[in-house]
């Protein structure tokens, strides 16, 4: 079966996920992304890359900061925008999903930019799509269920490269919640692709996916063990509602063991760099002396998530 | 009506036969096999040159959807689709809407399924009112009125006293009960099998250990109360196991297996495939192994189609939040050939999981070309092939996860009673 986020050629149709994807494709988004980081210093911060063409912003789960920078890269292209928020208004109504994406197809969208609860339902859409000939249309996910947040994992590469320069030699540990962490399984299928020799994963049992190890990590429970001699760390953020299913019993105890604080931070490299996808839960899954530590690096993965989103735009819409 | 069913291969796995012989119908029974009968004239002959002549197929769990489900399937769609299949009796599971809990909507459906041409039903009546797991059924009354056992589909009993209360109650009359084994907490949200698939692909989970703590807690009230038990669809290497290891002991546990799991895993979900979406949820490529082989072995006593038609409404929603199941009736015996084929079995032993074995799961006189037997035949070309489209199912319900697929083995012709059901193929 064809990837269905990729053409007959092995161009890239869709980013739907960075499971898969080839090494070459992740390369070409990161260098593509370089130069659009100087777009942002510039008086006039515009390019034309997608004059006249209109980018759906589809938002069936809430987010503003995802949402709002894949508007400002959108915008800085050049490109029309419609942001809808989507749980708020058709399906209250009942109108299903596919209905919701032929309708705004015919709008004549040639974007759209997806976040739903549900894993896979980027793939409903652009399996849809594909059945309905408007291929043309293409689908990028902002994160779906548990699955995947192609965009996260890339703009995290990208980070990772500006501030290690390459992928083969370093150790890098993902911490916290990955069971329920779509921004986990791309970090970890971009890592792996990328050629970083040693991914690891961090945290207790129950917030471990099963088989976790099949995706190519190691996983540890004991946290400075985990962040031994470590590159780059990589906190996820821990949702409170994980406090009611019988997953942790608070979140003190869980920053006990699995918070990063400067004291744990010890155990990695002395230049090793500490990322967040935000929002962070500060004196939960990492404390503020390390937010705004010197090791941080939060802040430029905001800046860095624009420029790849306008790669990721650019590169599908073939500009 | 007198047929003469002639040039056949006839197996029939209930009497070890499997050769050249002529089949004689007279009045909806098989009355010879091999020579006519004294001064029999045939009103028809049903050349079956080519083709294997065997028992009509008995499939343990078609979902007619009727009542309450019609805008997914109907009595008369699911009906020509079974007729299509060769399966010429079916036991239908009572999740139907409202559940089949109350004698008249059993003698409804079965009033309403005597119908030349239409498979033989046997309704699986529900265990407690409404599938709810807190009240006994009428168990004598729908027992009277053409309930064959009681099960509760896919609703599992949470309260484990009821449990043993509607195990009591029904051993009391010899009443066989079918349960599914679920726990109703572990893997209450998942949607897939709990293994590398569902964590690469970011889908809640189901553990193995979901059904094989069910069936410790079955297993152990079917010893302390004698019920006759029938664990359905299994899905799991270590339940198997489970269930030849109370053999050993002494409990009559039997069990069956669906199609799906029979040849699919959770591998082939791939990109959230709504079809593969069924419960319980296909599993790793190990469990299908122990499955194909426990179902050689008789180990497995049955092959089921499971069969669920599904609207597209239902299906064209992202995978967990898809309605699970899939049609099945028509591919049945091409699933069964291909296992067959697959496993090197003899063709008899393979007929025999969805003709006599399953009969005697279901405690009927059918699957058999005996002299005497009802003239419920299927007649199928085994080097024939479905190729399995949207257009080609005579369900109502397209979904399945082998649409696209050319399976091996093409019925021709499905006699029930005597009446040709269906005849074409070709």
């Amino acid at each position: 079966m064809r990837n269905p986020q990729l053409t007959k050629n092995g161009e890239l149709q869709h980013l739907l996920t960075i499971d898969g994807l080839p090494r070459e494709i992740l390369t070409a988004i990161l260098d593509t992304a370089a130069p659009f980081t100087e777009v942002a210093e510039r008086e006039v911060k515009k390019l034309p890359l997608l004059r006249g063409k209109s980018v759906f912003n589809l938002f069936f789960e809430n987010s503003t900061r995802t949402r709002t920078t894949f508007e400002i890269a959108a915008k800085r292209l050049s490109a029309d925008v419609i942001n809808l928020n989507i749980n708020t208004s058709s399906t209250s109504k009942g109108e299903t999903l596919l209905d919701t994406v032929d309708n705004l197809s015919a709008m004549q969208a040639d974007m759209f930019v997806v976040r739903h609860a549900a894993s896979g339902a980027p793939f409903l859409i652009a399996q849809h799509l594909a059945a309905m000939g408007l291929e043309h249309i293409h689908v990028i996910n902002a994160g779906d269920g548990r699955h995947a947040h192609p965009t996260q994992g890339l703009l995290d590469m990208y980070t990772i490269r500006h501030y290690k320069r390459n992928f083969n030699d370093l150790v890098v540990a993902i911490v916290g919640d990955v069971l329920h962490s779509r921004v986990a399984r791309s970090q970890i299928h971009a890592l792996t692709t990328l050629g970083v020799p040693e991914v690891r994963v961090i945290g207790p049992k129950t917030l471990l996916p099963s088989e976790v190890e099949k995706l190519g990590v190691r996983v540890f429970h004991d946290m400075r063990e985990g962040l031994k001699d470590v590159d780059v760390v990589m906190m996820l953020r821990l949702q409170n509602e994980r406090m009611k299913g019988a997953l942790l019993p608070s979140p003190q105890e869980f920053f006990k063991s699995y918070g990063l604080t400067a004291d744990k931070l010890q155990c990695a490299k002395p230049d090793a760099i500490v990322m967040h996808p935000g929002p962070m839960n500060r004196g939960v899954e990492i404390d503020s002396a390390v937010a705004d530590g010197p090791h941080a690096v939060i802040l430029p993965q905001v800046t860095f998530g624009i420029a790849v989103r306008m790669a990721v735009m650019s590169m599908l819409a073939g500009a | 009506m007198k047929i003469h069913i002639k040039n056949g291969r006839l197996i029939d796995p209930a009497g070890g036969i499997d050769a050249q012989k002529d089949v004689f119908i007279a009045a909806g029974r098989i009355v010879a096999v091999g020579s006519a009968p004294e001064g029999f004239a045939a009103n028809r002959i049903i050349d079956a040159t080519g083709l294997v002549v065997c028992p009509g197929l008995v499939d343990l769990s078609a979902r007619l959807r009727e009542p309450g489900f019609e805008y997914k399937a109907t009595l008369e769609s699911e009906m020509a689709a079974a007729a299509g299949g060769g399966v010429t009796s079916l036991a239908c599971p009572p999740d139907t809407d409202p559940p089949l809990d109350e004698p008249g909507l059993v003698e409804m459906l079965k009033h309403r399924a005597r119908h030349p041409g239409f498979a033989h039903v046997y309704p699986v009546g529900a265990l407690t009112i409404g599938l709810a797991g807190a009240r006994l059924t009428e168990m004598a009354e729908l027992h009277e009125a053409g309930c064959i056992a009681f099960g509760q589909a896919h609703a599992p009993i949470v309260d484990t006293q009821v449990l043993q209360r509607a195990l009591q109650y029904a051993a009391t009359f010899n009443f066989p009960v079918w349960l599914q084994a679920q726990d109703p907490f572990l893997g209450k949200d998942g949607v897939a099998h709990d293994g590398e698939v569902a964590t690469r692909l970011g889908l809640p989970g189901i553990p193995a250990s979901a059904e094989t703590i069910a069936i410790a807690t079955i297993l152990q009230l079917a010893r302390d109360t004698g019920v006759r038990i029938h664990l359905t669809r299994i899905s799991s290497a270590a339940s198997l196991e489970m269930i030849i290891a109370a053999r050993l002991s002494g409990i009559a546990a039997t069990c069956d297996v669906s199609i799906n799991h029979l040849h699919l895993s959770d591998a082939d979900i791939a990109y959230f495939n709504p079809h593969a979406h069924l419960v319980p949820p296909l599993r790793a490529g190990s469990d299908r192994e122990a499955l194909r082989r426990g179902l050689a072995e008789g180990a497995i006593n049955a092959l089921c189609s499971d069969h669920t038609p599904v609207d597209d409404d239902a299906k064209q929603v992202p995978f967990g939040e898809a309605e699970p199941g899939a049609t099945g009736l028509e591919l049945l015996l091409p699933l069964t050939l291909k296992w067959a084929g697959e496993m090197q079995l003899p063709l008899g032993t393979a007929l025999a999981r969805i003709t006599c074995d399953a009969a005697r799961v279901l405690g009927i006189p059918a699957g058999t070309l005996a002299v005497g037997a009802a003239a419920d035949v299927c007649l199928f070309d085994p080097h024939g092939s479905f190729e399995v489209t949207r257009e080609s199912l005579k369900s109502q319900g397209k979904n399945t996860p082998y649409l696209g697929l050319t399976l091996p083995g093409r019925v021709r012709c499905t006699l029930i009673d005597g009446h040709v059901a269906f005849e074409g193929g070709r």
